[in-house]
């Protein structure tokens, strides 16, 4: 006998990343998924979103790793509210992880909520957390080719984040080429060219930021 | 690489789709991959031996359907299939494109005794 069951295999996960979802919006809670490969630059864009934004916005971290409090440590400098979400292995961040993780932060406090995926170009993609915006960022020293390595990401990114940008006299990265690829594959991401050295294009992303919030 | 977390999903779904249905064996799972989840087969039916041991689904083969990526041109409605993440419409070269197939990982139907 056959049954027919046309259910997507993450359905569980989406059904918790719903809830997650309906709790943020209940508290006023505007959710960010950032997302790039190891060493792309997740923690200082984080940490350079805090230092803009914190006296405009009140701001919450969900740092997510493999292992260690490395980046929660950091995190916590910026005096802002942290959780940090060790996975043991799994390759990215799920629903299940970042609903206790939200049981864990003074949700009435804060109106932005920053979540920090595990480092990986490839899984964090399929796994919906409850976030309002995916962004992904790419530094500069990766390489334009990675969009057409991975696409999954690229496509489905609301905001796209080139880091990295003091070291464009140094690596071999083609900005026009990239930005011919994306607006192929996805026309409706923002993309910022930032560097969290010189600080150069902080104040737009922020500002980005800040007014998805009220949208 | 997240096949582990996919395939404990996918066992998961098929266990209770086959209670609902109050069968005693899983036979077959006919799964639906599209090539930009990324998901590796080999990998789904190394992590389905182990994770349905001891389950009624134990020993069922898994029969992988793939969906190549397929693109609609925003400006002249053409449907084409991505080859290696050319994005750009054969037809009239218009760089805005939808995503129209290709990210599928659902589980269509359980054959089941």
């Amino acid at each position: 006998m056959e049954i027919k069951v046309l259910k997507d295999i993450l359905s569980a996960n989406d059904q918790t990343a719903g809830r997650n979802r309906a709790l943020l919006d209940l508290k006023e809670v505007t959710a960010f998924n950032i997302m790039s490969s190891p060493g792309s630059g997740k923690t200082s864009l984080i940490l350079e979103t805090i230092r803009v934004l914190k006296k405009q916005v009140r701001i919450g971290v969900i740092e997510g790793d493999i292992a260690s409090t490395i980046d929660a440590q950091k995190v916590v400098q910026e005096k802002v509210p942290v959780v940090q979400i060790n996975t043991g292995g799994e390759c990215h961040l799920e629903a299940g992880q970042v609903g206790r993780a939200l049981e864990s932060l003074p949700l009435d406090k804060i109106d932005l909520l920053l979540i920090e995926n595990v480092g990986n170009l490839v899984c964090p993609g399929e796994f919906r957390l409850g976030e309002h915006k995916k962004v992904l960022i790419l530094s500069v020293p990766e390489g334009d080719d990675k969009i057409h390595k991975y696409p999954l990401l690229f496509s489905i990114a609301d905001a796209i984040v080139i880091s990295k940008t003091d070291l464009l006299p140094y690596a071999r990265f083609d900005i026009p080429g990239f930005l011919k690829a994306l607006k192929g594959m996805n026309r409706r991401a923002k993309i910022f060219q930032v560097s969290c050295t010189t600080r150069e294009g902080i104040g737009e992303w922020a500002e980005w930021v800040r007014s998805s919030m009220s949208e | 690489m997240h096949e582990l977390a996919v395939t404990q999903s996918m066992v998961n779904l098929v266990l209770e789709e086959a209670r609902k249905g109050n069968a005693s064996k899983v036979k077959k799972i006919n799964l639906v991959l599209g090539e930009l989840s990324g998901v590796v087969g080999d990998c789904v039916q190394f992590y389905f031996s182990l994770m349905s041991k001891d389950t009624i689904a134990e020993g069922a083969t898994i029969s992988f359907s793939t969906v190549s990526t397929q693109a609609r041109c925003r400006q002249c409605t053409k449907v084409f299939e991505v080859k290696e993440s050319d994005w750009i419409c054969p037809e009239c070269h218009g760089v805005s494109v939808e995503l129209v197939a290709g990210n599928e990982l659902f589980v269509e139907s359980i054959e089941v005794e």
